[in-house]
């Protein structure tokens, strides 16, 4: 454990990635199989299920550190992190522990069907043992996630640096589902088995988003143009007549899509495809919000599975008659996919009848004569319930994670409006103790007649460091009142907020939702009265989904 | 109801009996000051009353000023009231500001740590029966190590940079806590280097304290006799144009804030020492026990949450809005010290 809690002190102590690339391969060259196998599995999100909850956590380390429960609220409220909070306000101890990493982890997966007694007394012996850093980190296990600016990317080149094998090899390695309880460093990562790798897809090829003038990428016959769905980006699986559909989070989300199972002996085996996950409410491309209604649900229900019912929209083949063809060329590889869809719905038509539909459809590829046109395809995003474009050149091969060149997002310029600052909070992590987490207002006028504020958003990005800093020191001066760790500030500030969709809503006291909003730019030029009205809000919300509201 | 002996106005701490200010905010007749720093000795006072080590530095500061000096424990009497000013421990020159009248005795915290440093006339007990304190880290969060494990961090990480050839850049404030630092840092390990800032107030405090020599950083010093020394400089220093000729360098911070990741990680520095001129949490709650005051009023930091917390523990503790900011100042470093700085 003193090893690993060196290495993440290491980690959270710099922001340099050399220096981190640097800590972790040393510590992977030095630590034990069994510890390296569950730094990679912490590191990559695989942590296993929370021992206590967090409640439990909260009364417990007030309890030991003699302090009332609100207390320490406020505490954490302020340090903003809570295995940070309970590391320092635990008395202290320096003895620290001999125990390894390994041990902690299978001491807190045998820890979860115990008694709260059982776990009480297991918190309070190592809390009191453990030295400052130990007890943060292993407070930390049980939480949640390290956010310490080591991406998978990061850990992999480590990994790779320490073992010697190739980054892309170690990225396929590490995706999908393994247990590292079961699995031991060799079967990981140094030796091949063909029989683990069924359900495993391959990484994601990400894409940059577009920074100067389009038509700096060349000649536009070199490019595909396709829309960029708003879904959730999906490799959809099918080996040894089984299904597997993996977000891009690297999540198996089989069980959540029931209706892909409809592809199992249709779609051949030995079949990967990229694609994006659509919800379809009446029978056109829903919003995210759709979406999100099946997100969050582990049941589906037959209500819900015909209330939205979810498509793949597929733009890309990754192995095709159970071969890795990533290497081919974009070209290549869509017509591989496009003949295998359109034999696939055929077949489709003859043997099932229509209610049978196949939830599967293709993402259009365009070609554009000038970079013009293509700018015009890209205004008919909103109408098309895109986010904008993904421009794919002809001749990519399938790479692995984001790379700059071959394939570019060009996503549509997003809605913007004038907003007044009328709440704050303090934010997590690295802005604990500044006010970073704004909650923006709009002008209604009331059942009086009366002129008022009215709260339409929070955001808490877009503003640099340092302009945090001074809208912090001004929130610490203008209070009016607080209620908990939120504070109501004078209105006083504009903030031009910018955000990906908006839709009516009956869950907001606006009557509006807004996807994704964020903070633009600071208007200083602007007077509260100059901030723009709930109305001009409403005005943005596309005509078609304005009308299924007023039903 | 009897007007109380110290009241909260909008100028500052008022004595109405004696007419005389307690580190006003608003320019006055009479003020007693505590201590240097700027938010608690302003500019603009028609007279200056404070213990004769911080003369030296409020006119470093505001320059030629009305200004008298006390002694430690020297009782002064304005009509009826008598004063006195005992060591707060925060900086050199740092006072508790004693009132009693009729037999009420009022102690005036201004900021104050109670670990002996080694170098600021340490921090002494006052009783009272109201108790006036700051509470910048009145957070059961602080709790800080004593001064020696933190110096031996300093020193070994010195001496680390300096065997990987590295310079060493360490940031805190020029008053108080950079003097702190180069009393403390170990000489035999190489030359003290410093901001102009720092060495200007440096200088002011030579007088008054044993410090170690320092090399002030000018035009002309080299970037090879830097390698391997360690340069003692404000935190504004951090990220501007100046610090280039320490390459390569590495960067430390000696600040109560850094006791949190946030704060760390929002600074890009690459290591951080808990060091404070402050009390922690179990400093300030043993200090107002041992006061015996049953009165206690909190006038910056964690008030609300520590006044709060007082309450509970039975005391009649309540918060008073002051323009005092304590260490939380720390990103805003006065326009003197960065006109001084260039």
């Amino acid at each position: 454990m003193r090893q690993f809690a060196q290495l993440i002190k290491t980690l959270d102590g710099t922001n340099k990635t050399n220096l981190k690339v640097e800590a972790l391969s040393q510590y992977f060259k030095a630590a034990s199989d069994q510890d390296k196998v569950w730094t990679i599995a912490i590191l990559s999100h695989r942590r296993p299920p929370r021992p206590v909850n967090t409640t439990l956590l909260r009364t417990w380390a007030a309890e030991l550190s003699n302090i009332p429960a609100w207390l320490f609220e406020e505490s954490y409220h302020i340090v903003g992190d809570l295995a940070e909070t309970i590391a320092l306000v635990v008395p202290s101890s320096e003895k620290g522990s001999k125990k390894s990493l390994t041990t902690f982890l299978q001491e807190m997966i045998a820890l979860k069907p115990k008694s709260e007694n059982e776990k009480k007394k297991y918190l309070f012996q190592n809390w009191s043992v453990l030295d400052y850093y130990e007890r943060f980190v292993f407070t930390k296990l049980i939480t949640g996630g390290f956010r310490i600016g080591v991406s998978q990317k990061l850990m992999t080149r480590a990994l790779s640096k320490a073992t010697g094998i190739e980054e892309d090899i170690l990225a396929y390695k590490l995706m999908g589902n393994w247990d590292p309880n079961r699995i031991s460093f060799h079967d990981l990562i140094l030796e091949e088995k063909e029989s683990d790798y069924l359900s495993k897809p391959y990484p994601f090829f990400l894409a940059y988003a577009v920074e100067d003038d389009v038509s700096d990428l060349g000649d536009v016959n070199q490019w595909s143009v396709e829309h960029k769905w708003d879904g959730i980006r999906c490799q959809v699986i099918l080996r040894n007549d089984e299904l597997f559909v993996w977000s891009r989070g690297e999540e198996l989300v089989t069980d959540k899509y029931p209706e892909f199972e409809a592809f199992v002996g249709v779609i051949p085996n030995g079949t990967v495809l990229d694609g994006e996950l659509l919800p379809y409410p009446k029978g056109e491309i829903g919003t995210f919000k759709d979406l999100q209604t099946r997100i969050g649900r582990k049941n589906i229900s037959r209500s819900l599975l015909e209330k939205i019912p979810c498509k793949l929209k597929v733009y890309d083949v990754l192995e095709w008659k159970g071969k890795d063809i990533r290497n081919k060329t974009y070209l290549e590889r869509r017509k591989i996919l496009e003949s295998m869809i359109s034999t696939t719905l055929n077949k489709q038509v003859t043997e099932r009848s229509r209610s049978d539909e196949l939830p599967l459809l293709l993402s259009e590829r365009m070609q554009f004569d000038s970079w013009e046109e293509v700018a015009k395809e890209r205004e008919l995003s909103r109408e098309k319930h895109s986010e904008g474009l993904m421009l794919k050149r002809n001749d990519s091969t399938y790479q692995v994670g984001r790379k700059k060149g071959e394939w570019w997002k060009w996503k549509v310029d997003p809605l913007t409006i004038d907003a007044v600052l009328t709440y704050a909070m303090r934010g997590h992590g690295r802005r604990s103790n500044l006010f970073t987490d704004y909650t923006f207002a709009l002008w209604d006028t009331n059942e009086q007649g009366e002129k008022e504020l009215v709260t339409f958003a929070k955001a808490y990005s877009g503003l640099t460091d340092k302009e945090f800093r001074q809208v912090d020191a001004w929130i610490k001066k203008n209070t009016l009142d607080r209620f908990g760790p939120v504070r109501s500030v004078t209105p006083e500030h504009v903030f031009e907020i910018a955000f990906e969709g908006i839709a009516p809503s009956k869950r907001h006291k606006s009557g509006v939702a807004t996807r994704f909003p964020r903070i633009l730019r600071w208007r200083k030029d602007k007077k509260i009265d100059e901030a723009n009205s709930l109305d001009e809000l409403k005005a943005l919300i596309p005509s078609g989904t304005k009308e299924s509201h007023k039903k | 109801m009897k007007t109380p002996l110290l009241q909260f106005t909008p100028k500052g701490i008022y004595c109405e009996q004696a007419d005389v200010y307690l580190d006003p905010w608003e320019p006055i007749n009479k003020a007693i000051i505590s201590h240097g720093h700027a938010d608690h000795s302003r500019w603009g006072h028609q007279q200056y009353i404070t213990h004769h080590k911080n003369i030296p530095i409020v006119q470093h500061r505001l320059g030629d000023v009305n200004i008298s000096g006390k002694d430690w424990g020297e009782t002064f009497t304005i009509n009826n009231v008598k004063f006195s000013l005992h060591p707060a421990g925060h900086i050199v020159g740092s006072s508790q500001i004693r009132v009693e009248h009729n037999g009420e005795v009022w102690v005036f915290t201004g900021d104050y740590k109670i670990e002996d440093d080694g170098l600021t006339t340490p921090f002494e007990l006052v009783k009272c029966h109201t108790f006036i304190t700051e509470c910048t880290f009145g957070l059961p969060a602080f709790q800080w190590r004593p001064q020696k494990e933190v110096f031996n961090d300093i020193n070994h990480w010195w001496a680390q940079n300096k065997s990987e050839g590295k310079t060493s850049v360490l940031f805190g404030y020029s008053l108080g806590k950079a003097q702190r630092l180069l009393k403390h840092l170990d000489t035999s390990i190489g030359k003290i280097y410093t901001h102009g800032a720092v060495e200007n107030m440096t200088e002011v405090l030579r007088p008054l304290v044993d410090l170690p020599s320092t090399h002030l950083i000018t035009k002309d010093t080299k970037k090879d006799e830097l390698l391997g020394n360690i340069v003692v400089a404000p935190p504004s220093a951090h990220g501007s144009t100046w610090i280039r000729k320490m390459v390569p360098y590495v960067t430390a911070t000696a600040s109560g804030w850094m006791a949190f990741r946030g704060a760390r990680r929002r600074r890009a520095i690459d290591k951080v020492f808990v060091l404070s001129d402050h009390c922690d949490w179990s400093g300030l709650l043993k200090t107002v026990e041992a006061t015996g005051a049953e009165k206690i009023i909190c006038t910056h930091g964690y008030t609300d949450i520590f006044s709060k917390y007082l309450q509970e523990l039975g005391y009649d503790a309540r918060t008073e809005a002051t323009q005092y900011e304590g260490e939380l100042s720390e990103d805003n470093t006065p326009e003197q010290e960065k006109s001084e700085a260039e």
